[in-house]
Protein backbone atom coordinates (compact mmCIF):
# COMPACT_ATOMS: atom_id res chain seq x y z
CA UNK A 1 0.00 0.00 0.00
CA UNK A 2 1.01 3.99 -0.22
CA UNK A 3 3.28 6.28 1.53
CA UNK A 4 1.82 8.56 4.44
CA UNK A 5 3.80 11.70 3.77
CA UNK A 6 3.61 15.07 5.19
CA UNK A 7 3.88 17.28 1.89
CA UNK A 8 2.24 20.51 0.47
CA UNK A 9 -0.59 20.69 -2.37
CA UNK A 10 1.91 21.43 -4.78
CA UNK A 11 4.52 18.56 -3.73
CA UNK A 12 1.53 16.66 -3.95
CA UNK A 13 -0.08 17.46 -7.27
CA UNK A 14 3.72 17.38 -8.78
CA UNK A 15 4.25 13.94 -7.50
CA UNK A 16 0.97 12.82 -9.31
CA UNK A 17 2.10 13.95 -12.60
CA UNK A 18 5.84 12.49 -12.10
CA UNK A 19 4.06 9.04 -10.76
CA UNK A 20 1.23 9.33 -14.06
CA UNK A 21 4.60 11.02 -16.31
CA UNK A 22 2.90 12.97 -19.41
CA UNK A 23 4.08 12.59 -22.95
CA UNK A 24 4.30 16.37 -22.65
CA UNK A 25 3.93 19.37 -20.12
CA UNK A 26 4.54 22.79 -21.27
CA UNK A 27 4.11 25.38 -18.35
CA UNK A 28 4.90 28.87 -17.07
CA UNK A 29 5.49 29.69 -14.16
CA UNK A 30 3.13 32.04 -11.85
CA UNK A 31 2.37 31.82 -8.39
CA UNK A 32 1.26 30.39 -6.54
CA UNK A 33 1.73 27.70 -8.98
CA UNK A 34 5.20 27.83 -10.15
CA UNK A 35 6.44 25.55 -6.96
CA UNK A 36 4.52 22.75 -8.45
CA UNK A 37 5.93 22.92 -12.26
CA UNK A 38 9.55 23.69 -10.77
CA UNK A 39 9.21 20.37 -8.95
CA UNK A 40 7.74 18.73 -11.93
CA UNK A 41 10.86 20.23 -13.81
CA UNK A 42 12.95 18.93 -11.60
CA UNK A 43 11.90 15.17 -12.43
CA UNK A 44 12.54 15.98 -16.00
CA UNK A 45 16.11 17.27 -15.48
CA UNK A 46 16.33 14.27 -13.12
CA UNK A 47 15.55 11.43 -15.62
CA UNK A 48 12.01 10.62 -13.17
CA UNK A 49 10.35 10.77 -16.40
CA UNK A 50 10.72 11.04 -19.60
CA UNK A 51 7.96 14.00 -20.83
CA UNK A 52 8.87 16.29 -23.17
CA UNK A 53 9.03 19.90 -21.47
CA UNK A 54 8.21 22.73 -23.67
CA UNK A 55 9.53 26.37 -21.64
CA UNK A 56 7.11 28.72 -23.17
CA UNK A 57 7.00 32.65 -22.95
CA UNK A 58 3.38 32.85 -21.76
CA UNK A 59 0.45 30.53 -20.43
CA UNK A 60 -1.02 31.59 -23.83
CA UNK A 61 1.81 29.80 -25.78
CA UNK A 62 1.64 27.27 -22.81
CA UNK A 63 -1.55 26.10 -23.74
CA UNK A 64 -0.81 26.31 -27.42
CA UNK A 65 1.65 24.01 -27.27
CA UNK A 66 -0.54 21.74 -25.53
CA UNK A 67 -3.54 21.79 -27.64
CA UNK A 68 -0.79 21.09 -30.39
CA UNK A 69 0.76 18.13 -28.28
CA UNK A 70 -2.43 16.78 -27.18
CA UNK A 71 -3.91 17.08 -31.14
CA UNK A 72 -0.39 15.09 -31.77
CA UNK A 73 -1.62 12.17 -29.80
CA UNK A 74 0.03 12.76 -26.82
CA UNK A 75 -0.38 12.35 -22.97
CA UNK A 76 -0.48 16.37 -22.02
CA UNK A 77 -0.86 18.16 -18.49
CA UNK A 78 -0.20 21.85 -17.82
CA UNK A 79 -0.62 23.85 -14.44
CA UNK A 80 -1.43 27.62 -14.18
CA UNK A 81 -2.99 30.27 -11.81
CA UNK A 82 -4.93 33.48 -11.62
CA UNK A 83 -3.64 35.83 -14.31
CA UNK A 84 -2.06 32.73 -15.79
CA UNK A 85 -5.37 31.30 -16.35
CA UNK A 86 -6.79 34.08 -17.83
CA UNK A 87 -4.04 34.98 -20.29
CA UNK A 88 -5.15 30.94 -21.46
CA UNK A 89 -8.33 32.55 -22.09
CA UNK A 90 -8.81 32.27 -26.19
CA UNK A 91 -7.17 28.69 -26.19
CA UNK A 92 -8.77 26.87 -23.13
CA UNK A 93 -12.05 27.34 -25.66
CA UNK A 94 -9.93 25.87 -28.30
CA UNK A 95 -8.55 22.99 -26.06
CA UNK A 96 -12.38 22.04 -24.99
CA UNK A 97 -13.63 22.44 -28.85
CA UNK A 98 -11.31 19.82 -30.07
CA UNK A 99 -12.14 17.98 -27.78
CA UNK A 100 -8.46 17.27 -26.27
CA UNK A 101 -7.86 15.81 -22.81
CA UNK A 102 -5.13 18.09 -21.25
CA UNK A 103 -5.28 18.34 -17.41
CA UNK A 104 -4.51 21.04 -15.87
CA UNK A 105 -4.32 21.66 -12.24
CA UNK A 106 -5.34 25.53 -11.31
CA UNK A 107 -3.78 26.73 -8.38
CA UNK A 108 -6.18 29.09 -7.52
CA UNK A 109 -5.42 32.98 -7.66
CA UNK A 110 -7.42 36.34 -7.75
CA UNK A 111 -6.95 38.26 -10.34
CA UNK A 112 -5.48 42.03 -10.84
CA UNK A 113 -5.99 45.00 -10.22
CA UNK A 114 -5.29 45.50 -7.51
CA UNK A 115 -2.47 42.92 -7.53
CA UNK A 116 -2.87 40.19 -5.67
CA UNK A 117 -1.23 36.67 -5.37
CA UNK A 118 -3.21 34.95 -3.16
CA UNK A 119 -5.84 32.32 -2.82
CA UNK A 120 -9.05 32.97 -4.60
CA UNK A 121 -11.87 31.57 -6.57
CA UNK A 122 -12.10 34.20 -9.50
CA UNK A 123 -9.79 32.52 -11.98
CA UNK A 124 -11.37 28.96 -12.24
CA UNK A 125 -14.64 30.74 -11.90
CA UNK A 126 -14.32 32.79 -14.71
CA UNK A 127 -13.02 30.05 -16.72
CA UNK A 128 -16.35 28.17 -16.22
CA UNK A 129 -18.00 28.59 -19.35
CA UNK A 130 -14.87 27.30 -21.37
CA UNK A 131 -15.78 23.79 -22.13
CA UNK A 132 -13.21 22.05 -19.42
CA UNK A 133 -14.56 19.90 -16.76
CA UNK A 134 -13.62 21.21 -13.23
CA UNK A 135 -12.35 19.06 -10.33
CA UNK A 136 -12.34 21.12 -6.88
CA UNK A 137 -10.04 19.88 -4.08
CA UNK A 138 -10.41 20.67 0.07
CA UNK A 139 -6.81 19.87 0.66
CA UNK A 140 -3.30 17.82 -0.77
CA UNK A 141 -4.91 14.81 -0.59
CA UNK A 142 -7.90 15.63 -2.51
CA UNK A 143 -5.79 17.53 -5.02
CA UNK A 144 -3.35 14.50 -5.73
CA UNK A 145 -6.32 12.39 -5.77
CA UNK A 146 -8.47 14.27 -8.18
CA UNK A 147 -5.54 14.76 -10.71
CA UNK A 148 -4.78 11.22 -11.13
CA UNK A 149 -8.29 10.74 -11.82
CA UNK A 150 -8.51 13.85 -14.02
CA UNK A 151 -6.79 11.78 -16.79
CA UNK A 152 -9.47 8.78 -16.63
CA UNK A 153 -12.04 11.39 -16.42
CA UNK A 154 -10.42 13.52 -19.36
CA UNK A 155 -9.25 10.38 -21.52
CA UNK A 156 -12.70 8.18 -21.50
CA UNK A 157 -13.00 7.34 -25.11
CA UNK A 158 -16.49 9.18 -25.14
CA UNK A 159 -15.53 11.95 -23.21
CA UNK A 160 -12.19 13.68 -24.32
CA UNK A 161 -12.59 16.91 -22.83
CA UNK A 162 -9.66 18.58 -21.12
CA UNK A 163 -9.92 18.85 -16.75
CA UNK A 164 -8.75 20.90 -14.49
CA UNK A 165 -7.99 20.07 -10.81
CA UNK A 166 -8.68 23.54 -8.86
CA UNK A 167 -6.68 23.75 -5.12
CA UNK A 168 -6.18 27.35 -2.72
CA UNK A 169 -3.47 28.86 -3.81
CA UNK A 170 -1.05 28.76 -0.40
CA UNK A 171 -3.68 27.65 1.82
CA UNK A 172 -3.51 24.72 0.41
CA UNK A 173 -0.39 24.94 -2.37
CA UNK A 174 1.77 26.23 0.28
CA UNK A 175 0.87 24.14 3.78
CA UNK A 176 2.37 21.31 4.74
CA UNK A 177 -0.22 18.26 5.16
CA UNK A 178 -0.48 14.48 6.29
CA UNK A 179 -1.52 12.56 3.10
CA UNK A 180 -1.15 9.62 1.41
CA UNK A 181 0.80 9.06 -1.77
CA UNK A 182 -0.33 5.64 -3.39
CA UNK A 183 2.49 3.78 -5.08
CA UNK A 184 4.20 4.58 -8.43
CA UNK A 185 2.58 0.96 -10.32
CA UNK A 186 -1.14 1.16 -8.76
CA UNK A 187 -1.04 4.94 -10.15
CA UNK A 188 0.33 3.82 -13.55
CA UNK A 189 -2.26 0.82 -13.72
CA UNK A 190 -5.22 2.99 -12.83
CA UNK A 191 -4.43 5.56 -15.51
CA UNK A 192 -3.35 3.23 -17.67
CA UNK A 193 -1.69 3.51 -21.52
CA UNK A 194 -2.76 6.74 -23.33
CA UNK A 195 -5.23 6.06 -26.33
CA UNK A 196 -5.37 8.96 -28.81
CA UNK A 197 -8.26 9.68 -30.86
CA UNK A 198 -7.02 11.04 -34.42
CA UNK A 199 -3.94 11.81 -33.66
CA UNK A 200 -2.37 14.16 -36.09
CA UNK A 201 1.42 12.28 -35.88
CA UNK A 202 -0.94 8.92 -37.59
CA UNK A 203 0.73 10.24 -41.06
CA UNK A 204 -0.60 6.85 -42.68
CA UNK A 205 -3.95 8.98 -41.96
CA UNK A 206 -3.59 13.04 -42.73
CA UNK A 207 -6.39 15.11 -40.59
CA UNK A 208 -7.12 18.52 -40.26
CA UNK A 209 -7.83 20.01 -36.81
CA UNK A 210 -9.20 23.63 -36.28
CA UNK A 211 -11.16 24.10 -39.17
CA UNK A 212 -13.25 27.26 -40.15
CA UNK A 213 -16.98 26.15 -39.48
CA UNK A 214 -19.60 28.93 -40.16
CA UNK A 215 -22.79 30.14 -39.35
CA UNK A 216 -24.25 26.68 -41.33
CA UNK A 217 -22.44 24.46 -39.05
CA UNK A 218 -21.29 26.04 -35.72
CA UNK A 219 -24.17 25.69 -33.76
CA UNK A 220 -24.48 22.05 -34.07
CA UNK A 221 -20.66 21.74 -32.89
CA UNK A 222 -21.80 23.72 -29.69
CA UNK A 223 -24.91 21.71 -29.19
CA UNK A 224 -22.97 18.47 -29.58
CA UNK A 225 -20.21 19.90 -26.81
CA UNK A 226 -23.15 20.36 -24.64
CA UNK A 227 -24.17 16.81 -25.36
CA UNK A 228 -20.58 15.04 -24.21
CA UNK A 229 -21.11 17.06 -20.83
CA UNK A 230 -23.99 15.71 -20.14
CA UNK A 231 -21.95 12.24 -19.86
CA UNK A 232 -19.30 13.18 -17.90
CA UNK A 233 -21.39 13.04 -14.37
CA UNK A 234 -21.24 9.04 -15.07
CA UNK A 235 -17.95 8.55 -15.77
CA UNK A 236 -16.79 10.48 -13.17
CA UNK A 237 -18.71 7.96 -10.46
CA UNK A 238 -17.19 5.33 -12.05
CA UNK A 239 -13.87 6.97 -11.87
CA UNK A 240 -14.39 7.30 -8.53
CA UNK A 241 -15.44 4.19 -7.52
CA UNK A 242 -12.15 2.52 -9.37
CA UNK A 243 -10.20 4.74 -7.46
CA UNK A 244 -11.77 4.12 -3.95
CA UNK A 245 -11.17 0.00 -4.16
CA UNK A 246 -7.05 1.15 -4.71
CA UNK A 247 -7.32 3.67 -2.44
CA UNK A 248 -9.93 3.39 0.29
CA UNK A 249 -10.96 6.90 -0.31
CA UNK A 250 -14.45 7.65 -1.56
CA UNK A 251 -15.46 10.33 -4.18
CA UNK A 252 -18.51 11.97 -5.82
CA UNK A 253 -20.20 14.41 -7.39
CA UNK A 254 -19.80 16.36 -4.06
CA UNK A 255 -19.32 15.80 -0.17
CA UNK A 256 -21.91 15.65 2.02
CA UNK A 257 -20.97 16.30 5.65
CA UNK A 258 -23.65 15.82 8.76
CA UNK A 259 -26.38 16.58 5.71
CA UNK A 260 -29.09 14.03 5.85
CA UNK A 261 -31.34 15.75 8.70
CA UNK A 262 -29.48 19.34 8.71
CA UNK A 263 -32.04 22.25 8.73
CA UNK A 264 -29.43 24.73 8.10
CA UNK A 265 -26.84 23.83 5.78
CA UNK A 266 -23.47 25.90 4.12
CA UNK A 267 -22.71 25.22 0.40
CA UNK A 268 -18.67 26.12 -0.11
CA UNK A 269 -15.89 25.01 -1.88
CA UNK A 270 -12.34 24.08 -1.35
CA UNK A 271 -10.14 24.65 1.94
CA UNK A 272 -12.56 26.44 3.76
CA UNK A 273 -14.77 23.61 4.11
CA UNK A 274 -12.33 22.02 6.59
CA UNK A 275 -13.04 25.23 8.95
CA UNK A 276 -16.72 24.69 8.30
CA UNK A 277 -16.92 21.32 8.92
CA UNK A 278 -15.13 22.10 12.33
CA UNK A 279 -17.71 25.04 13.25
CA UNK A 280 -20.65 22.22 12.52
CA UNK A 281 -19.44 20.12 14.74
CA UNK A 282 -19.71 22.69 17.38
CA UNK A 283 -23.24 23.77 16.26
CA UNK A 284 -24.37 19.67 16.46
CA UNK A 285 -23.24 19.44 20.16
CA UNK A 286 -25.51 22.38 20.92
CA UNK A 287 -27.95 20.38 18.89
CA UNK A 288 -28.14 22.42 15.97
CA UNK A 289 -28.81 20.14 13.10
CA UNK A 290 -26.15 21.86 10.61
CA UNK A 291 -24.73 20.52 7.71
CA UNK A 292 -22.37 21.05 4.73
CA UNK A 293 -22.28 20.27 0.95
CA UNK A 294 -18.71 20.59 -0.56
CA UNK A 295 -19.14 20.77 -4.70
CA UNK A 296 -16.14 18.58 -6.36
CA UNK A 297 -17.48 18.47 -9.99
CA UNK A 298 -18.29 22.00 -10.55
CA UNK A 299 -18.95 21.62 -14.07
CA UNK A 300 -20.70 19.88 -15.69
CA UNK A 301 -22.70 21.22 -12.43
CA UNK A 302 -25.11 18.18 -10.75
CA UNK A 303 -28.20 20.18 -10.15
CA UNK A 304 -30.45 17.17 -10.05
CA UNK A 305 -27.87 15.24 -7.12
CA UNK A 306 -27.84 18.54 -5.26
CA UNK A 307 -31.45 18.87 -5.42
CA UNK A 308 -31.63 15.83 -3.45
CA UNK A 309 -29.25 16.45 -1.13
CA UNK A 310 -30.62 19.58 -0.08
CA UNK A 311 -34.25 19.28 -0.24
CA UNK A 312 -35.03 19.05 3.30
CA UNK A 313 -32.65 21.87 4.26
CA UNK A 314 -34.41 24.83 5.60
CA UNK A 315 -31.90 27.99 5.32
CA UNK A 316 -29.19 27.74 3.19
CA UNK A 317 -25.98 30.11 2.82
CA UNK A 318 -24.03 29.59 -0.42
CA UNK A 319 -20.39 30.79 0.12
CA UNK A 320 -18.39 32.44 -2.43
CA UNK A 321 -14.81 33.26 -2.54
CA UNK A 322 -15.15 34.85 -5.91
CA UNK A 323 -17.66 37.94 -6.89
CA UNK A 324 -19.57 39.01 -9.67
CA UNK A 325 -19.84 42.63 -9.59
CA UNK A 326 -23.72 43.70 -9.71
CA UNK A 327 -24.29 40.16 -9.46
CA UNK A 328 -24.82 37.34 -7.22
CA UNK A 329 -21.92 35.02 -6.70
CA UNK A 330 -21.19 32.42 -9.08
CA UNK A 331 -21.47 29.43 -6.55
CA UNK A 332 -25.02 31.01 -5.53
CA UNK A 333 -26.07 31.47 -8.63
CA UNK A 334 -25.66 27.48 -9.47
CA UNK A 335 -27.54 26.92 -6.32
CA UNK A 336 -30.40 28.99 -7.73
CA UNK A 337 -30.41 26.60 -10.89
CA UNK A 338 -30.75 23.77 -8.44
CA UNK A 339 -33.65 25.19 -6.68
CA UNK A 340 -35.25 25.16 -9.78
CA UNK A 341 -35.77 21.32 -9.60
CA UNK A 342 -37.52 21.68 -6.06
CA UNK A 343 -40.88 22.14 -5.59
CA UNK A 344 -40.06 23.38 -1.76
CA UNK A 345 -37.07 25.33 -1.90
CA UNK A 346 -34.91 26.62 0.93
CA UNK A 347 -34.56 29.81 1.81
CA UNK A 348 -31.16 31.09 0.35
CA UNK A 349 -28.41 33.79 1.23
CA UNK A 350 -25.19 34.55 -0.76
CA UNK A 351 -21.76 35.48 1.48
CA UNK A 352 -18.67 36.73 -0.64
CA UNK A 353 -15.67 35.61 1.81
CA UNK A 354 -12.35 35.40 1.97
CA UNK A 355 -11.20 37.44 -1.58
CA UNK A 356 -7.49 37.87 -2.46
CA UNK A 357 -6.90 35.38 0.61
CA UNK A 358 -8.02 37.12 3.28
CA UNK A 359 -8.65 34.20 5.74
CA UNK A 360 -11.59 32.40 6.71
CA UNK A 361 -12.18 32.25 10.53
CA UNK A 362 -14.26 30.24 12.38
CA UNK A 363 -15.97 33.09 13.28
CA UNK A 364 -17.24 33.31 10.04
CA UNK A 365 -18.37 30.00 9.94
CA UNK A 366 -20.28 30.60 13.26
CA UNK A 367 -21.66 33.62 11.99
CA UNK A 368 -23.32 32.78 9.09
CA UNK A 369 -24.89 29.63 10.88
CA UNK A 370 -26.38 32.21 13.09
CA UNK A 371 -27.77 34.05 10.97
CA UNK A 372 -29.45 30.36 8.94
CA UNK A 373 -30.82 29.56 12.69
CA UNK A 374 -32.43 33.26 12.73
CA UNK A 375 -33.76 32.59 9.04
CA UNK A 376 -34.95 29.51 9.93
CA UNK A 377 -36.92 30.13 12.89
CA UNK A 378 -38.11 33.80 11.12
CA UNK A 379 -38.93 32.16 7.63
CA UNK A 380 -37.40 35.61 6.37
CA UNK A 381 -33.79 36.72 4.55
CA UNK A 382 -32.69 40.07 5.31
CA UNK A 383 -29.96 40.32 2.70
CA UNK A 384 -29.36 37.87 -0.05
CA UNK A 385 -25.79 38.50 -1.09
CA UNK A 386 -23.22 40.52 1.74
CA UNK A 387 -19.35 40.25 2.56
CA UNK A 388 -18.11 38.59 5.09
CA UNK A 389 -15.02 39.30 7.08
CA UNK A 390 -15.12 42.93 5.44
CA UNK A 391 -14.07 46.31 7.37
CA UNK A 392 -16.76 48.84 6.88
CA UNK B 1 -24.42 17.96 -50.35
CA UNK B 2 -26.55 17.54 -46.89
CA UNK B 3 -25.37 19.32 -43.91
CA UNK B 4 -25.26 17.19 -40.83
CA UNK B 5 -27.25 17.46 -37.59
CA UNK B 6 -25.15 17.86 -34.18
CA UNK B 7 -25.12 13.66 -33.52
CA UNK B 8 -23.62 13.21 -36.56
CA UNK B 9 -20.32 15.09 -36.18
CA UNK B 10 -16.96 14.18 -35.97
CA UNK B 11 -15.66 15.06 -32.09
CA UNK B 12 -14.00 18.21 -31.90
CA UNK B 13 -14.63 19.19 -35.45
CA UNK B 14 -12.04 17.38 -37.06
CA UNK B 15 -11.29 16.38 -40.57
CA UNK B 16 -10.79 12.71 -41.08
CA UNK B 17 -10.94 13.01 -45.04
CA UNK B 18 -7.85 13.78 -46.67
CA UNK B 19 -8.04 16.05 -49.08
CA UNK B 20 -11.60 17.02 -49.17
CA UNK B 21 -11.39 20.75 -50.14
CA UNK B 22 -11.97 19.25 -53.80
CA UNK B 23 -15.25 18.45 -52.87
CA UNK B 24 -15.74 22.36 -52.04
CA UNK B 25 -16.17 24.05 -55.50
CA UNK B 26 -14.82 27.48 -54.90
CA UNK B 27 -15.72 29.01 -58.02
CA UNK B 28 -18.89 30.70 -57.28
CA UNK B 29 -16.97 33.76 -55.50
CA UNK B 30 -15.53 35.21 -58.74
CA UNK B 31 -16.71 38.14 -59.91
CA UNK B 32 -14.19 38.39 -63.17
CA UNK B 33 -13.40 35.20 -65.22
CA UNK B 34 -10.62 34.96 -66.53
CA UNK B 35 -10.80 33.90 -70.47
CA UNK B 36 -7.75 32.30 -72.18
CA UNK B 37 -6.78 33.37 -76.01
CA UNK B 38 -5.25 31.04 -77.39
CA UNK B 39 -4.30 32.92 -80.64
CA UNK B 40 -1.82 34.91 -78.14
CA UNK B 41 -0.50 32.66 -76.14
CA UNK B 42 3.38 31.47 -76.65
CA UNK B 43 3.02 28.83 -73.98
CA UNK B 44 5.30 30.03 -71.06
CA UNK B 45 2.93 28.68 -68.52
CA UNK B 46 3.65 31.44 -65.95
CA UNK B 47 -0.41 31.59 -65.65
CA UNK B 48 0.47 28.18 -64.33
CA UNK B 49 3.56 29.36 -62.22
CA UNK B 50 1.69 32.24 -60.64
CA UNK B 51 -2.20 30.71 -59.90
CA UNK B 52 -2.28 30.50 -56.42
CA UNK B 53 -5.10 27.64 -56.78
CA UNK B 54 -4.43 25.25 -59.08
CA UNK B 55 -7.12 26.24 -61.49
CA UNK B 56 -4.51 26.58 -64.98
CA UNK B 57 -4.56 23.16 -66.09
CA UNK B 58 -1.78 21.50 -67.64
CA UNK B 59 -1.32 18.51 -70.10
CA UNK B 60 1.78 17.16 -71.96
CA UNK B 61 3.21 20.64 -71.32
CA UNK B 62 0.83 22.42 -72.80
CA UNK B 63 -1.70 24.85 -71.36
CA UNK B 64 -5.12 23.60 -71.72
CA UNK B 65 -8.22 25.81 -69.84
CA UNK B 66 -9.20 27.21 -66.97
CA UNK B 67 -10.58 24.84 -64.06
CA UNK B 68 -13.58 26.91 -63.34
CA UNK B 69 -14.50 25.45 -60.45
CA UNK B 70 -11.71 26.64 -58.44
CA UNK B 71 -10.64 29.73 -60.24
CA UNK B 72 -11.58 32.76 -57.86
CA UNK B 73 -11.19 35.55 -60.47
CA UNK B 74 -8.02 36.74 -58.68
CA UNK B 75 -6.34 37.84 -61.80
CA UNK B 76 -2.85 37.56 -61.51
CA UNK B 77 -2.42 35.50 -64.14
CA UNK B 78 -3.61 38.31 -66.45
CA UNK B 79 -1.52 40.64 -64.77
CA UNK B 80 1.52 38.08 -65.46
CA UNK B 81 0.69 36.66 -68.79
CA UNK B 82 3.26 38.84 -71.32
CA UNK B 83 1.12 37.63 -74.47
CA UNK B 84 2.42 37.46 -77.96
CA UNK B 85 3.11 41.22 -79.37
CA UNK B 86 1.18 42.90 -77.02
CA UNK B 87 -1.75 41.62 -77.05
CA UNK B 88 -2.49 39.32 -73.71
CA UNK B 89 -3.29 36.26 -74.11
CA UNK B 90 -5.71 36.21 -71.24
CA UNK B 91 -8.17 39.03 -70.06
CA UNK B 92 -11.05 39.08 -67.74
CA UNK B 93 -14.41 39.59 -67.96
CA UNK B 94 -16.74 40.57 -65.76
CA UNK B 95 -19.41 37.51 -64.94
CA UNK B 96 -22.46 37.02 -66.68
CA UNK B 97 -21.71 39.17 -69.49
Amino acid sequence: MGKIVAVTGNEAVAEALRQINPDVCAAYPITPQTDMMQRFSSFVSDGKVDTELILVESEHSAMSACIGASAGGGRVATATSGPGLALMWEMLYVASGMRLPIVMPVVNRSLSAPLNIHGDHSDAMGARDSGWIQLWSENAQEAYDNTIQAFRIGEHMEIRLPVMVCLDGFIISHSIERMEYLDDNVVKAFVGEYKSLNPLLDIENPKSYGPLILPDLYMEYKRAQHEVMTKVKDVVLNVADDFEKLSKRKYGLFETYRLDDADIAIVILNSAAGTAKDVIDQFRAKGIKAGLLKPRLFRPFPYEEVADAIKNVKALCVMDRADSFGAYGPLFIELCGVALHLQERPLMINKIYGLGGRDFMPEHAELVLNELVEISKTGKVKTFKEYIGVRE
Amino acid sequence: MKIPGWKELTPGAVILQAGNATEFKTGSWRSFKPKWKEENCIQCLFCWIYCPDMSVKVKDGKRGEFDYDFCKGCGICALECPGKKGNKAIVMEEEDK
